[in-house]
């Protein structure tokens, strides 16, 4: 039986390049389906929104080492949407974190790869998450904590924008901009849906851009799943240490972005990939191949 | 006890640079000469207490021992998640510090009550719970707090709390129960700075020719279930006094253990019967309507002994 590694790394000729942010986003939405397929787990239209977020994040902006998790004066990084794991587990896992043949045990029994985002026994997860509004906050203490030590490492949370209804997520925003925390980068995955419904028709959070200038924030809009973009804006996020206030990047993305029938269909936060359905993703991931 | 734990805790800065004090916007005039010595390392969240908690366990990960400050159920019932997610899963060497447990705030009336904490706190996996009786109680068990990784509760009393002990407690160790008067007849157990109220009643057994024995847990959780092993092979009926509901909290964790050991010995539980306070009055004034008072507590004794 061909390895689960075999089945996502086919059709490229040797190992994938990692450095290549649309290869580990591809990459991403390729072990995402998978591990959703073989798994019948939700959420993978929260993973094909933020895929090139992190695909960005792993493969170009964050000073880890896989050989080394825990050193000192890493980035860290909180999946504060923690239902997107599977996008982190498979940037860690692609990235040299912990085999790829370890990701078709997500949700299993006796699995360390929960389907919301776990730190135990899982190298290169800093922080587990899942109940939401508790990034932000845990970013801020490590931010705090970064700054009171002087040290030059960067703390970045990727949230979602459902999750922006929590007034936990107001709290640590405004304990950010009080602080001065300018090592501090926020990642908005602003797909615009959250569980039931639309984010326009729950609650609504425009002008977003301004709320997070208002409240004390540098901040930028920019398109999520343009990975130049992307990389342009941490560019910018990084140059902001010294202006004594944090960044937030809202990152306009499309839920269930690459997989036509996924996209903008809220049917695929929970629905999970099987049959025909399967297939058909599959095909136009394969289309789509970088 | 609110007094001797902000005693100790500035000699431990003093010493430990890594210490860091959280506030919740409170507690003014206890913070005041920690917040002049150590002005960088002690931080107001705001009346954020949920991000505060959370905050707590970013710091804590970045090799600091973080304690959160704040009272009655403001850092405990608001992020109680944040507790049990990012500082006890995660193993974050975060305090909690709550002044305020039971009826301190009486007449604030019922936001104010600190009367389920302990049950809660108590279910959370791998926690350490302090309850403390008096001040010199509280001296010893805020040393060990600080000393101790991973995350803790602290569960206090007001300012100005009458000291039971004749002076500092001496050799204790963790987590055990600390003696303080002995007796044949029946035993009182009691957590918190409700065992003013033990000694009261003990005091008042006396005078009647009852013999009451008064142990008092400034450790919840881990509980020394030595010690209440002990006194349930020696005592036939034993009473649990805490200023909190009888549901969940130590009373609970003494009848657990009583079920399972068998020997036979009654647990009568003596707190706030599974009600909330309404009525209006100070700390003393609750106790006596919620019949916990050194009173009361001696009348149960004696009809408990004639059952």
């Amino acid at each position: 039986m061909e390895s689960y590694e075999a089945l996502v790394h086919s059709g490229f000729e040797g190992k994938p390049d990692v450095r290549d942010p649309k290869t580990l986003a591809w990459l991403i939405r390729r072990n995402g389906l998978e591990m959703t397929h073989i798994s019948r787990g939700s959420h993978i239209g929260s993973v094909l929104s933020v895929a090139e977020i992190i695909a960005v994040l792993y493969s170009s902006v964050l000073n880890v080492d896989p050989k080394e998790p825990k050193k000192p004066d890493r980035d860290r990084l909180i999946l504060s949407k923690g239902h997107a794991g599977s996008a982190v587990y498979a940037a860690l896992a692609e990235t040299g974190f912990f085999p790829v043949e370890q990701l078709k045990t997500h949700y299993a029994n006796g699995s360390i790869l929960s389907g919301h985002v776990s730190h135990k026994g899982v190298p290169g997860v800093e922080v587990s998450t899942g109940a939401l509004g508790h990034g932000l906050g845990i970013g801020v203490g490590m931010a705090l904590g970064a700054k009171m030590d002087g040290a030059r490492w960067r703390t970045y949370v990727v949230l979602g924008d459902g999750e922006c209804d929590e007034g936990s997520v107001w709290e640590a925003i405004l304990q950010a901009a009080q602080y001065r925390l300018d090592r501090l980068i926020a990642v908005v995955d602003y797909n615009h849906m959250q569980s039931l419904t639309t984010v326009e028709d729950t609650l609504k959070l425009e002008p977003f851009e301004q709320k997070w200038k208002d409240f004390g924030w540098n901040a930028e809009s920019v398109n999520g799943h343009d990975t130049d973009a992307l990389l342009a804006a941490f560019g910018r996020a990084k140059e902001n240490a010294g202006s004594r206030k944090p960044y937030v990047i809202l990152a306009h993305t499309v839920k269930g972005k690459g997989i036509s029938f996924m996209e903008n269909n809220i049917l695929w936060h929970y629905r999970t990939p099987q049959g025909e359905e399967y297939d058909a993703a599959l095909k136009e991931l394969e289309a789509q191949r970088p | 006890m609110r007094d001797a734990f902000a005693r100790v805790l500035e000699k431990e800065m003093e010493q430990n640079e890594r210490i860091v004090l959280i506030t919740g916007d409170l507690g003014f005039g206890v913070l005041r000469r920690i917040h002049e010595r150590f002005p960088d390392r002690l931080i107001n969240a705001g009346i954020a207490e949920q991000s505060m908690v959370s905050m707590a366990a970013g710091l804590a990960s970045t090799g600091r021992t973080v304690l959160v400050y704040s009272i009655g159920n403001f850092p405990v019932l608001r992020p109680l998640e944040q507790i049990r997610n990012d500082c006890v899963y995660h193993n974050a060497d975060v305090k909690i510090v709550c002044v305020g447990g039971g009826f301190v705030y009486g007449s604030l009336g019922m936001s104010h009550h600190a009367t389920e904490d302990m049950a809660i706190m108590r279910a959370i996996p791998g926690i350490t719970c302090y309850t403390p009786g008096d001040p010199a109680e509280t001296e010893v068990v805020t040393r060990d707090m600080l000393w101790r990784k991973g995350t803790c509760f602290l569960r206090l009393g007001r300012g100005n709390e009458p000291a039971v002990h004749d002076g500092p407690v001496k050799g204790w160790t963790f987590p055990k129960a600390i003696t303080l008067r002995g007796g044949k007849d029946i035993a009182i157990l009691s957590a918190g700075g409700i065992l003013t109220q033990a000694m009261d009643a003990a005091e008042r057994l006396a005078a009647k020719g009852i013999s009451a024995q008064v142990v008092s847990f400034p450790c919840l959780k881990p509980l020394d279930t030595e010690t209440i092993t002990e006194q349930l092979s020696a005592f036939r009926k034993i009473i649990t006094v805490e200023e909190h509901t009888v549901i969940g909290g130590f009373g609970s964790a003494v009848c657990e253990l009583a079920a399972e050991t068998g020997t036979g010995c009654r647990v009568k539980r003596i707190g706030l019967e599974d009600c909330f306070t309404t009525v209006v009055g100070d700390r003393q004034y609750l106790r006596e309507v919620y019949g916990m008072d050194g009173k009361a507590i001696a009348e149960k004794a004696e009809a408990f002994l004639k059952e």
